[in-house]
């Protein structure tokens, strides 16, 4: 059945023009010119930033340093490791940065599973955190997928629509708060894909030997698409450069797969209460597929709720003899192993479902001392030693002094 | 259930009845398309159709389910009320909101539709949003009184048996593991990271302003008491009006 056009014109009005939505060329000099015009404030990039492209040409700059981490909800409660490899890394290159209390999550991925919210709240939500990093002078870091791509929508809602800024601003102003957006909206997969020369450099281990399939985040690259980072040496520019130019500055082999383009699976709703779906999608679609047409080392990807979902959704699938068995990494915490970081202190693999330890293996990561170190960590703990584990403690900082002067020092050397 | 006969029934309907829930007025289907239309964002995500199917190659949902983003966009293009009712029903909540689906070349954004539609779906207490909703109220309650979506607790020995017997590990050793984590924010348990208490009566304010609590009240008013209290309560403590 053919649609009638005059249905469709009714949709709008007659002197609406026809946009795609997709065609917001330079969001940021949208913004700038709202700023001029005193609608609203842009959150400025202040230190040394990187240049890179965007999926149309567009050039984003990506700052180094002075980050302030919009941490997800997802990774930090189900894959921690996730977050504290992020951190990990911009340690490792001696670039600061500020870990927030007062962040909220995103609330997308309740947006997206439940519909129990609207543009006015999620916009709200999202200034109130982008105000919150102002605040304090940080430029802000996103390391959720989801929080990413729902920001970009809300931002470009936001630039569209006077009267949903009319709205957020009235909000804002019983929080206190001003309306206010960074000048650009920034994944931390971007941050390690701008900084993957810099982190290759501090490689201490070798990983050439490791194959590596990538999985693009559905909400990175599919959301206000023409924000993602591509590259023409990469893919020859058709397709995300993040995650793969990582792996490969790193000295990783990216094997490709034809089902690339589909999502992990994760669904939003299904994950939670509708897991079936999510489970034969991301093995049947995704795993069976990379481990049957390129039988990588490990699978990378770049967000939260597709590590979820591609790690926990394969010990189902084993039970009914499926073709899996593929450990799941985020790009993150495959950098930081490179870098030298800790398996368990820092990535917090314990944490995953499917086998990783060949990996490690094949990285020559003796993944018994470490998990052994890791149980010392937790006596100290449990003894009443610490209460909590720091920075020092994952960089094993004090492990030899602790080594000098434990009373089980002669059973040890012996 | 609706007793309309099998033979009135255009042909691309995919049942003739709506889920197994008795038939409502036109005139009621004409008000719920009237606020899918409304929404500022429908212009934006609807352009026409080329009737390609690159939005259903591209979809998961079709894979699996008797589901098609095309058809979505090609009812809200129509303004074909009937079957956009039955598509709020039967067919929206099996959506993964992956947005694969603007691919488009016509540039449409079907998940953005059924995004605007589900909201329509909970706002007027659709069948449909409730039944989907069942099983999920701790996870609306957890973000919206916390600030944080999923926690570490949620990890319990037996929420995800399906995910191996490692998410059982994390359960009996979950308080132990987080005070291993090396950033401090993150030591929580009940939450993702530790959230300021003020931070969250400001999240109270935006869910009471931008009308979502109210929105809560029509797919589960019991939820919706437990949040008001809590939030009023809080607020009242910090001198807020509400």
């Amino acid at each position: 059945m053919t649609i009638p056009f005059e249905a469709l014109r009714r949709t709008r009005a007659a002197d609406e023009p026809v946009t795609d939505r997709r065609a917001l060329d330079d969001p940021r000099a949208e913004l700038l010119e709202l700023e001029r015009r005193g609608e609203l404030i842009v959150q400025k990039i202040d230190r040394e930033a990187v240049s890179v492209s965007t999926k149309y040409g567009r050039v984003k700059r990506i700052q180094k340093s002075h980050l302030w981490h919009h941490k997800s909800c997802g990774q930090c409660g189900h894959i921690p490791g996730y977050s504290t490899s992020i951190f990990w890394v911009m340690r490792k290159l001696g670039y600061d940065y500020h870990d927030p209390h007062d962040q909220t999550s995103c609330t997308a991925w309740n947006y997206y599973a439940s519909a129990t919210s609207n543009s006015a709240a999620q916009a709200a939500v999202a200034v109130r955190n982008f105000a919150a990093a102002y605040e304090t002078g940080y430029f802000p870091l996103i390391h959720c997928g989801t929080s990413y791509g729902h920001y970009k929508d809300v931002r470009e809602e936001l630039i569209r629509y006077p009267e949903l800024r009319a709205q957020v601003r009235a909000v804002m102003a019983r929080l206190g708060k001003p309306l206010v957006l960074p000048e650009e909206i920034v994944h931390y997969s971007e941050w390690l894909h701008a900084l993957r020369g810099e982190i290759a450099a501090q490689r201490v281990r070798d990983v050439s030997q490791i194959a590596v399939s990538v999985h693009p985040a559905c909400h990175y690259h599919k959301i206000v698409p023409g924000d993602a980072i591509y590259d023409p040496d990469i893919y020859g520019g058709q397709r995300t450069a993040v995650v793969t130019g990582l792996a490969e500055a790193l000295g990783a082999t990216v094997r490709d797969y034809s089902t690339w383009f589909d999502c992990c699976g994760f669904g939003f709703r299904h994950i939670l209460v509708q897991r079936d779906f999510s489970r034969s999608f991301a093995t049947l679609r995704k795993i069976e597929v990379m481990k049957e047409e390129a039988d990588p080392d490990v699978v990378l990807t770049h967000d939260t709720g597709c590590v979820t979902t591609l790690d926990k959704s394969q010990f189902a699938a084993r039970a009914h003899g499926r073709n899996v068995g593929l450990p799941v990494l985020s790009d993150a915490q495959f950098a930081a192993l490179a870098l030298g970081a800790h398996p368990y202190r820092v990535c917090q693999l314990h944490w995953h479902s499917a086998d990783y330890r060949p990996l490690l293996e094949k990285m020559g990561i003796d993944w018994e001392k470490a998990w052994a170190e890791f149980q010392s960590d937790l006596r100290r703990l449990e003894s009443g030693e610490k209460r909590y584990l720091d920075w020092d403690d994952a960089d094993g900082v004090n492990d030899s002094n602790r080594l000098e002067n434990s009373p089980d020092r002669d059973t040890q050397n012996s | 259930m609706t007793t309309v006969p099998r033979q009135e029934i255009d042909a691309h309907y995919k049942t003739w009845n709506v889920a197994g829930h008795a038939d409502v007025p036109h005139e009621v289907k004409v008000r719920l398309f009237e606020q899918v239309k409304g929404d500022f964002r429908f212009g934006d995500y609807l352009h026409g159709c080329y009737e390609c199917g690159i939005c259903v190659g591209a979809c998961p949902s079709a894979k699996f389910y008797d589901f098609s983003p095309r058809r979505i966009a090609q009812a809200a293009a129509r303004e074909d009320v009937d079957l956009v009712y039955q598509q709020m029903q039967e067919d929206i909540w099996e959506c993964s909101q992956c947005f694969s689906c603007v691919r488009c070349p016509r540039g449409n954004n079907p998940g953005g539709i059924i995004t605007i539609m589900r909201e329509v779906a909970v706002k007027n207490g659709l069948a449909s949003a409730k039944e989907a909703l069942v099983g999920y109220s701790r996870i609306i309650y957890k973000i919206m009184s916390t600030g944080t979506q999923v926690s570490p607790d949620m990890l319990g020995r037996d929420s995800f048996p399906d995910w191996g017997p490692e998410t059982a590990d994390v359960a009996d050793n979950l308080d132990l593991w987080r005070r291993a984590l090396p950033p401090e924010t993150m030591h929580t348990t009940s939450t993702g990271w530790s959230v300021a208490e003020s931070t969250l009566v400001e999240l109270y304010l935006i869910w009471m302003e931008t009308g979502v609590l109210d929105m809560i009240a029509e797919v589960d008013p019991g939820l919706h008491t437990i949040l008001l209290e809590l939030m009023e309560e809080r607020l009242e403590e910090e001198g807020i009006e509400p």
